[in-house]
C-alpha cells in the first residue's frame, strides 16, 4: 500500500475532511442555512427570486395521492427529469429523455412504462433516496440538453461543474464526466472522470478516474487537455451569485451547461466533497487561506471572479 | 481562534477534574487503580411474609452477627407502613423489630445485607448451654438407654459420640433402637438427636444460618449442630454428618433462640434471595469503612442497590466504546454504517462474547438483507418496511435459537442480546447502499462497522477498563475532555494518507 505522509499533504495545502467540517463548514456555514442548499426545491425558488439561471420545473409531487394524476404534469413533456428534493449523492435521479405515449424511455436506452415512473416517484416520496430516509417531495423538471462541445467528453450522463465558493470568491473548479463504469451519473467515487478546470480560464488541468490519472475519456477515447470549458465568465458568475443567494460562506455549487440557456445552477451542496483537489492536484487549503487574507470587503460578484481568476489562474497543465 | 481556546479550556478543566478526582480517590480513600485480587461478595435479601391475624403485629428477627471471618459490608431495611427500631441486647446481639397497630393483609418485609468472608476461622467460644434431661415416656427412656449405652462403647470421645450418631441417622443404617426414637420424627431429626445428645450429657446447641448459591431465590434457614468437648466447640452438619463449617454457608445465629419471632401473624416465612458478585478485595475493604464512615465523600456506584450496580457496568462502558468510535472516525476515517450503531452491537457482543456474536450477527443481516432484497419490489412505504424488516430479524432471531438449541448449540440462544432495531435499521440501510452503489460499498461500510464494533468489544472487556469505569466512573469527565478536544481535531485522517497517495510528486 502507498501512502503519502502527512507532512506532504500539508506543504501541497491539502485540505482534510476534519479541518474541513471544523474549519470551513462549521465557521463559515450557518446550521440554519442548511436546508436551502439541502431542499433543491427551496434552492430552485429562492435562485428564481435572485434571477439566477436553473432548469425549469414542470411540477411538485408531495403526497402518494397525487401520483395517480401524475400523467397531467407529464402530459405533452417530451423529455423530463424526475428527482427527489433532498436526494444526496444523485440518488434517485429518473432522467427521461424521449417518450412515446406511455413509454418512457432513460437516458441509458432502457424503457420504462408510466407504472414504473409512478413507482420510483412513490420511492421518492417515501423517503428512500433522502438522507436518513426522511419523506420527501418529487420534484418534474426540464431535462437539460447539454452543450454538444461537451458530449466529448461524458458518455450516457450530464457532465456537470463543480465550483468550490468561499466567502464569495470562486478558490476552484472541475467538471465531473460520467463513464460508463459510473452509470451515466457525474459521481466520482462511482467513476465518473472529474477534470480539473483552470479558474482563469476554463482550460482542463488534469483527468482523473478513482484517483488515477487518466488523460483521455474511457469510453468516448477523445483527450481531456482538449478540453475547455465555453461561457467561463458566465459561469464563474453564476457559482459566485449563489453566496449573496445564501449566505454560505463554504460551498459547491454544481452547475450544468444547457446549450440553449447557457449554464444553470442544478444544486448546492454545503457539504462539498474534497476529490476536487486530486482533480487539480493542488490545495484548496491553501487557496482558501489566501482568500482569508484578503482585506474584508464588499467586492461585487464581478469584482470577486476577477481577483479570484487573477489569484489562482494559470495552473500548469498536467497532461 | 477564541473558540479553539474556549475548548481547550473547557476539556483541560475537565480532564483535570476527572483526573483529580481519580486520584483523590485513589489516595484519599484507598480505591485501587489497578484489579486486584478478587473477592465474592454475597448479597442476601430475607424476606419475611405473613397473614396478620387482627390485632397489633409485632415481628422480630435475629440479625446476623459477624462469625467465623464472616463480615458484614451494608444492611438495608424495607417496611413501609410499619414502625422499625433495631434494640441490641447486653451480650451484643441484635435485633430489628417492627411494629403496626393494625394490618388487614398480608404483609411483606424485608432485610438486605452485604457480607463477605474475609477469613476462614472457626466459631470461637460461647456460653455452654445448661444440659436439660430431655422428658421421656417409658418405652422411649428405655430405648435411649440402649442406643446412647451402644454409641459411648463404640466412642472415645463425645466429639465422637456425636459423629457415630449423625453418620448413622444421615446414611439410615439405624439399629432397631435408634430407628424406635426417630420414628414419627422424619421431619425433625436434629430434635431427636439433641435429645440423645442431652440424655447423654453432652452440651449441644443449634446453629442457624444460610447455604449461600448464587442466583438462588427462595432460599430457607439451615441449621447446624454444634457440640461442646473438651473445652471448644465442633460443628456438624446434621444432613451429611460432615465435620466443620461448610464454607458456604452463612451464619445467622448461634444457640437456641428464635430468628422470626411474628406476634399477631400467622403462616410466617423467611426466605431468602442470594446473588454473588465478585469484587477487587481492595474495593471491598474501602466499602468496609464506608460502611462505618457515611460521611466519606462517594462517587462509587456501589452505593446503589446490587440490580441497578449491574445496570451501571454496562452504562459505564458506553462512553469508552464511543472513544474508540469517535478515534476511528476522526483520526482514522474508517466509514461505519450508522454513527453508534458499532457500540450497540458491541455491547451485544459482550453477552453473547465475540464469535457467536460475529457469527449470530453476520447470519440475521445476511439472511435478512436477502429477504429484504423481496420486500424492495414491493414499493413499501419506509415505515411499513422497517417495521417488516424489524419483524422478519426477529423472526431470524427465533428461528436461529430454535434450530441450533434443537442442534444442541446453546451459544445461539444469546441472540436476544443483540439489538433487534440496530439489526433491522442495519440490514435497511445496507439493502439501500446495496442496490445504490453496489455491494462494494455494503462491505466497505458494513466491515467498518463490524470493526468498529469488534474494536469497541475488545477495548470495552479489557479488564482494566471495566474496573476504572466502574470504580472511577469521574474518569468520564476527563473522557469528555479528551472528546471535546477531539472535536477540534483538524488533521488528517490516516484514510487520506491513503486516498490523496497520487498526489505525491514521484508518482505522478
Amino acid at each position: 500500500m502507498k501512502f503519502i505522509s502527512p507532512r506532504a499533504l500539508r506543504e501541497l495545502g491539502v485540505l482534510g475532511m476534519n479541518s474541513r467540517n471544523v474549519n470551513y463548514i462549521a465557521r463559515s456555514n450557518p446550521r440554519r442555512l442548511f436546508p436551502l442548499v439541502d431542499n433543491k426545491l427551496m434552492t430552485k425558488r429562492i435562485a428564481e427570486e435572485h434571477g439566477l439561471n436553473v432548469p425549469k420545473l414542470y411540477g411538485v409531487i408531495e403526497i402518494q395521492h397525487e401520483i395517480q394524476d401524475m400523467e397531467k404534469i407529464l402530459e405533452g413533456l417530451e423529455r423530463f427529469v424526475i428527482k427527489p428534493a433532498q436526494g444526496s449523492g444523485g440518488k434517485g435521479i429518473l432522467v427521461i429523455s424521449e417518450r412515446h405515449e406511455h413509454n418512457f424511455t432513460k437516458s441509458s436506452g432502457a424503457v420504462l412504462s408510466l407504472r414504473d415512473v409512478k413507482r420510483h416517484t412513490s420511492n421518492i416520496l417515501s423517503g428512500l433516496y433522502s438522507l436518513g430516509g426522511k419523506p420527501d417531495v418529487a420534484m418534474i423538471e426540464d431535462m437539460i440538453i447539454f452543450d454538444p462541445i461537451l458530449s466529448h467528453f461524458s458518455y450516457e450522463g450530464v457532465p456537470d461543474i463543480r465550483v468550490i465558493v468561499y466567502r464569495g470568491f470562486p478558490v476552484m473548479a472541475m467538471i465531473r464526466c460520467a463513464t460508463h463504469a459510473s452509470d451515466g451519473k457525474a459521481n466520482l467515487h462511482q467513476g465518473a472522470v472529474g477534470v480539473g478546470l483552470d479558474i482563469e480560464t476554463g482550460q482542463s488541468v488534469c483527468a482523473v478516474q478513482k484517483n488515477v490519472k487518466v488523460s483521455k475519456h474511457p469510453d468516448t477515447g477523445y483527450g481531456f487537455e482538449d478540453l475547455h470549458l465555453p461561457h467561463w465568465e458566465q459561469l464563474l458568475l453564476l457559482a459566485c451569485g449563489c453566496y449573496e443567494m445564501t449566505g454560505l460562506g463554504y460551498f459547491g455549487a454544481d452547475i450544468v451547461l444547457d446549450k440553449t440557456r447557457g449554464p444553470m445552477i442544478l444544486e448546492l451542496n454545503a457539504r462539498p466533497g474534497l476529490a476536487i483537489q486530486i482533480a487539480n492536484q493542488a490545495g484548496l487549503a491553501k487557496r482558501l487561506k489566501s482568500i482569508d487574507r484578503l482585506p474584508s470587503h464588499s467586492l461585487l460578484p464581478e469584482e470577486r471572479v476577477a481577483t479570484s481568476r487573477q489569484m489562482f489562474g494559470r495552473q500548469p497543465s498536467m497532461f | 481562534m477564541s473558540s479553539r481556546m474556549q475548548i481547550a479550556l473547557v476539556a483541560g478543566i475537565l480532564i483535570a477534574i476527572g483526573l483529580g478526582l481519580t486520584l483523590y480517590k485513589r489516595f484519599e480513600l484507598g480505591f485501587p487503580l489497578l484489579p486486584g485480587e478478587r473477592q465474592n461478595v454475597w448479597t442476601l435479601e430475607s424476606k419475611v411474609t405473613f397473614n396478620p391475624t387482627g390485632g397489633p403485629v409485632e415481628i422480630s428477627m435475629a440479625l446476623p452477627e459477624p462469625r467465623a471471618g464472616w463480615t458484614l459490608l451494608d444492611e438495608h431495611f424495607a417496611s413501609s407502613g410499619f414502625g422499625f427500631s433495631i434494640e441490641e441486647s447486653a451480650d451484643g446481639s441484635r435485633q430489628a423489630k417492627w411494629t403496626r397497630q393494625s394490618l388487614n393483609r398480608p404483609a411483606t418485609l424485608y432485610y438486605k445485607l452485604q457480607t463477605y468472608r474475609a477469613d476462614e476461622f472457626g466459631l470461637g467460644a460461647s456460653p455452654v448451654p445448661e444440659i436439660v434431661p430431655p422428658e421421656l415416656t417409658d418405652d422411649r427412656r428405655a430405648a435411649m438407654g440402649r442406643v446412647v449405652a451402644k454409641l459411648r462403647e463404640r466412642s472415645s470421645s463425645p466429639v465422637s459420640f456425636s459423629a457415630q450418631l449423625l453418620q448413622q441417622v444421615a446414611n439410615d443404617n439405624m439399629d432397631q433402637d435408634t430407628a424406635f426414637l426417630f420414628a414419627g420424627h422424619e421431619h425433625n431429626h436434629l430434635a431427636v438427636i439433641m435429645e440423645v445428645l442431652a440424655y447423654a450429657g453432652i452440651p449441644a446447641q443449634r446453629v442457624k444460618g444460610v447455604f449461600l448459591e448464587d442466583g438462588r431465590r427462595r432460599q430457607q434457614i439451615s441449621t447446624l449442630l454444634e457440640v461442646f468437648d473438651n473445652g471448644r466447640w465442633h460443628l456438624f452438619n446434621p444432613q451429611n454428618a460432615q465435620p466443620g463449617l461448610p464454607d458456604n454457608f452463612f451464619i445467622w445465629s448461634r444457640g437456641d433462640r428464635f430468628i422470626l419471632d411474628v406476634i399477631g401473624g400467622s403462616s410466617s416465612q423467611l426466605e431468602f434471595a442470594l446473588v454473588k458478585n465478585s469484587l477487587p478485595v481492595k474495593t471491598v475493604l474501602s466499602m468496609e469503612q464506608q460502611a462505618g464512615d457515611k460521611l466519606m465523600l462517594d462517587f462509587s456506584i456501589y452505593a446503589l442497590p446490587v440490580e441497578q450496580q449491574g445496570m451501571f457496568k454496562g452504562l459505564l462502558l458506553i462512553p469508552v466504546g464511543a472513544l474508540v468510535v469517535v478515534l476511528l472516525r476522526v483520526i482514522v476515517g474508517i466509514r461505519t454504517s450508522g454513527t453508534f450503531m458499532p457500540i450497540l452491537i458491541a455491547l451485544g457482543f459482550i453477552q453473547t462474547t465475540l464469535l457467536t456474536g460475529l457469527l449470530i450477527f453476520l447470519i440475521v443481516v445476511g439472511a435478512g438483507l436477502w429477504i429484504r432484497s423481496y420486500l424492495s419490489h414491493l414499493n413499501l412505504l419506509l415505515v411499513s418496511r422497517i417495521t417488516a424488516v424489524v419483524i422478519l430479524v426477529i423472526l431470524i432471531m427465533a428461528t436461529l435459537s430454535i434450530v441450533s438449541y434443537k442442534l444442541g448449540f446453546n451459544q445461539a440462544l444469546s441472540v436476544t442480546f443483540l439489538p433487534t432495531i440496530i439489526l433491522s435499521w442495519t440490514i435497511e440501510r445496507m439493502s439501500i447502499l446495496w442496490e445504490e452503489d453496489g455491494p462494494r460499498e455494503v462491505l466497505i461500510q458494513g466491515g467498518g462497522s463490524l470493526l468498529a464494533a469488534v474494536l469497541a468489544y475488545l477495548a470495552m472487556t479489557v479488564e482494566l477498563v471495566e474496573h476504572l469505569t466502574f470504580n472511577f466512573p469521574e474518569l468520564m469527565i476527563s473522557l469528555m475532555g479528551v472528546v471535546l478536544l477531539l472535536g477540534k481535531y483538524t488533521g488528517y485522517r490516516l484514510s487520506e494518507l491513503y486516498r490523496f497517495r497520487y498526489l505525491r510528486k514521484d508518482w505522478q
